[in-house]
């Protein structure tokens, strides 16, 4: 938000790239998180928001392009030297099932982090730390003691979280952190990631599919498709005024659980379904699911440019940011 | 989707004679009464469907929403036999007038495809990489209607076309690793709707999708239902799917259904405290303008040993007394209440009737 504006950047993405092979997964994507400040990063299945998120933990290390945590580039570093980093910047993963050691007791799981930083620490210190971060993601401190098999999912989500924020990081990767759970529960551990945040005040860059889960949690709203960001902007503007059609019609695409205002909504039904990565369109990667592409969108690439509040990539959008509506189109949305 | 789109009665292959004349017209093609079930575990008995009633009216969209554990999916799976050995049923499932519990293998048999049909949440793992889409869809047609292969051929051609598939005839050669996943959702959809069943049962048929994807399978069912009359049961944890193509909604609770409504005036109005628990815990986008938080439910679903005599939810809800931990509610109109309709029902000791609206106040 606007205080942060004039903060230093804590997490700062550079053009990066990232190909399997010939599966061009991330391609070209800049972003700066500041310091408190909470960066959504949106997209579906195969738009490389995830493969994002692991370049910046250097689970991944990219192909080109910079990632600098606390303005030190970490794009390259070795598994010995990213340690000095590891602590800067965490990850809560979706599945906590599959990403908690069965075999370690709850204790050992949220120490983890602090037992690999090379300095030493006393038992009773240990402990200490982490019934204090059991707590503050309200679980009780003889969770400890328990295996992860022993809890519930959204449980199990809170201890991932607790691992995550007991290095205090200055930075939080969420990855999905709430879509393997159930709608009572994702309320929960969305109402704890806000509360944390707000009560720490660390950055955190929070990907999803779901638009709607970030609505009360995100500063600003990347959008990505395809490997690429097509728009950017904060919260409200992204909510209010969305610019890019793709974003028009994720927005449209989420069903709202009002079903008369659902029933009188303009349908927005693209096209095909998402292309593969490893041959990507010409031009705007959207154009095939875009309901108003035109000639120039398939030759041309549309680059990434500043209007009026946000950024986007579309050659349909003014530079003052105005431009043409999916969801207000007549007949645009229905079926090729 | 164009208009032109063969459906049946209008194509040149020989329709088998419509066995179901008399029983389409009017009453539920599917009702259920009673119906429980049971598995047996190494710990005990395991209850995990406690005394469901449900009707499905001819061309009716039915929802039934509710978390994991439920009980949504083991509803849907006993209706046609699909659970294991170590299920135990009990009730009444009468399918196009005949009774499906007890019933034999045989008849199970005959009843699949012909008058129930299934599509489930991934359909990659429903499909056979091997063959191709074509194949699977005419060994439907040929074991269930006795089509030749090549008559079996064309009518996938046009059954992909009624789902929505661009270039039917050269979808039909390809395998399931050619399609994306809405494309295979599609083709579970035309490989269930083959046999033109009475009923549709869609568990969860958009929850491994993208959102730009789950809206154009919505609305292939809608247009199922629009065009063929088919009678759709969607179970789903999504309230938004339910908002969209529901005519009526059940919510299920730890095996018991806790509420029954028409599905405008379920969200408008709900009654049980679950249910409002679950609308207001869901996002829904401009709702919580950066300031609101999430309404939470404390506490987690019970896993049922066997079914107490109270109400399973009572533990977690704000408005429980001595009543609901020693007595079971039953699901009923809530008669006091002259303002909802008669078939809005619920299962709660004290219906949300009397307190103040909630919901609705919050949208901008």
């Amino acid at each position: 938000m606007n205080e942060h504006t004039a903060s230093a950047p804590v997490l700062e993405l550079e053009d990066l790239v990232m190909h399997f092979g010939s599966v061009r997964a991330v391609d070209g994507v800049s972003l700066t998180i500041r310091k408190g400040q909470v960066m959504a990063l949106v997209g579906e299945s195969g738009s490389g928001k995830s493969t994002v998120g692991r370049c910046i933990v250097r689970l991944l290390e990219p192909t080109s392009g910079t990632v600098r945590l606390g303005g030190a580039d970490v794009t390259h570093l070795s598994r010995g030297q990213m340690r000095a980093h590891r602590r800067d910047v965490s990850i809560v993963f979706q599945d906590p099932a599959g990403s908690l050691d069965p075999r370690m007791l709850v204790g050992e799981v949220v120490s983890e982090p602090l037992r690999l930083q090379s300095w030493r620490h006393s038992r009773r210190e240990l402990q200490t730390r982490v019934g204090e971060g059991l707590n503050q993601v309200g679980l009780r401190p003889e969770v400890a003691r328990r295996y992860p098999h022993e809890l519930s999912g959204g449980q199990r989500q809170r201890v991932s979280i607790a691992r995550a924020l007991i290095s205090d990081p200055t930075v939080l990767i969420a990855d999905e952190p709430t879509s393997a759970l159930d709608v009572s529960v994702q309320a929960s551990v969305l109402n704890l990631l806000a509360d944390l945040q707000r009560d720490i005040g660390f950055a955190c860059l929070f990907i999803t599919h779901d638009l709607s889960a970030v609505e009360y949690l995100a500063d600003e709203i990347s959008v990505m498709y395809l490997g690429q960001l097509v728009e950017q902007g904060s919260r409200e503007k992204i909510f209010a005024r969305p610019a890019h059609p793709y974003t028009q019609a994720l927005l449209a695409a989420a069903p709202l659980a009002d079903p008369p205002r659902q029933r009188s909504r303009t349908r927005v039904i693209l096209g095909a379904d998402i292309p593969s990565a490893m041959d990507p369109p010409t031009g705007c990667r959207f154009h095939t699911r875009c309901p108003l592409a035109s000639q120039r969108c398939v030759a041309e690439v549309p680059p990434l440019l500043q209007i009026t509040d946000g950024t986007v990539a579309c050659h349909l959008v003014a530079p003052d940011g105005s431009g043409p509506d999916v969801r207000r189109t007549d007949k645009a949305g229905n079926h090729p | 989707m164009t208009s032109t789109t063969p459906v049946r009665g209008a194509t040149a292959w020989t329709a088998p004679p419509v066995q179901d004349a008399t029983a389409r017209p009017d009453g539920p093609v599917l009702e259920v009464r009673g119906l429980s079930v049971t598995f047996s575990t190494e710990t005990g008995p395991l209850s995990a469907v406690d005394g469901v009633d449900l009707t499905l009216a001819p061309g009716e969209i039915v929802g039934i929403v509710g978390e994991s554990g439920c009980g949504k999916s083991v509803t849907a799976m006993s209706l046609a036999g699909l659970l294991p050995r170590s299920a135990r049923i009990s009730g009444s499932v009468r399918l196009a007038g005949n009774e499906m519990v007890g019933a034999s293998p045989a008849q199970l048999r005959a009843a699949r495809g012909r008058e129930i049909a299934y599509i489930f949440q991934e359909p990659m793992s429903s499909l056979n990489p091997v063959l191709t889409v074509g194949r699977q869809i005419g060994e439907v047609l040929q074991a269930h209607e006795g089509l030749s292969r090549r008559q079996a051929r064309a009518r996938a051609v046009e059954l992909l076309a009624l789902v929505g598939i661009p270039s039917p005839a050269q979808r039909v050669s390809n395998y399931p690793h050619q399609l994306s996943g809405g494309m295979r959702q599609r083709v579970m959809i035309a490989m269930a709707v083959a046999c033109e069943p009475q009923v549709l049962v869609a568990d969860e048929p958009t929850t491994a999708l993208d959102v730009t994807v789950q809206a154009g399978i919505l609305d292939v069912l809608r247009e199922l239902r629009d065009r063929l009359g088919t009678s759709i049961l969607v179970i789903t944890h999504d309230l938004g799917v339910i908002a969209d193509i529901a005519d009526r909604v059940m919510v299920m609770y730890a095996g018991r259904v806790v509420e029954r409504a028409g599905v405008d005036e379920l969200f408008a109005r709900p009654q049980h405290h679950y249910t409002a628990g679950l609308l207001s815990a869901s996002p829904t986008p401009g709702r919580h303008a950066g300031t609101h938080r999430l309404q939470e439910i404390p506490g987690i679903v019970p896993v049922l040993a066997s079914q107490p005599d109270a109400c399973t939810f009572a533990q977690r809800c704000a408005a429980a007394d001595n009543q609901c931990t020693s007595a079971s509610p039953a699901l009923a109109a809530p008669g006091d209440h002259p303002a909802l309709p008669q078939d809005h029902q619920v299962a709660c000791w004290h219906p949300r009737a009397d307190l103040p609206r909630q919901r609705g106040e919050d949208d901008k």
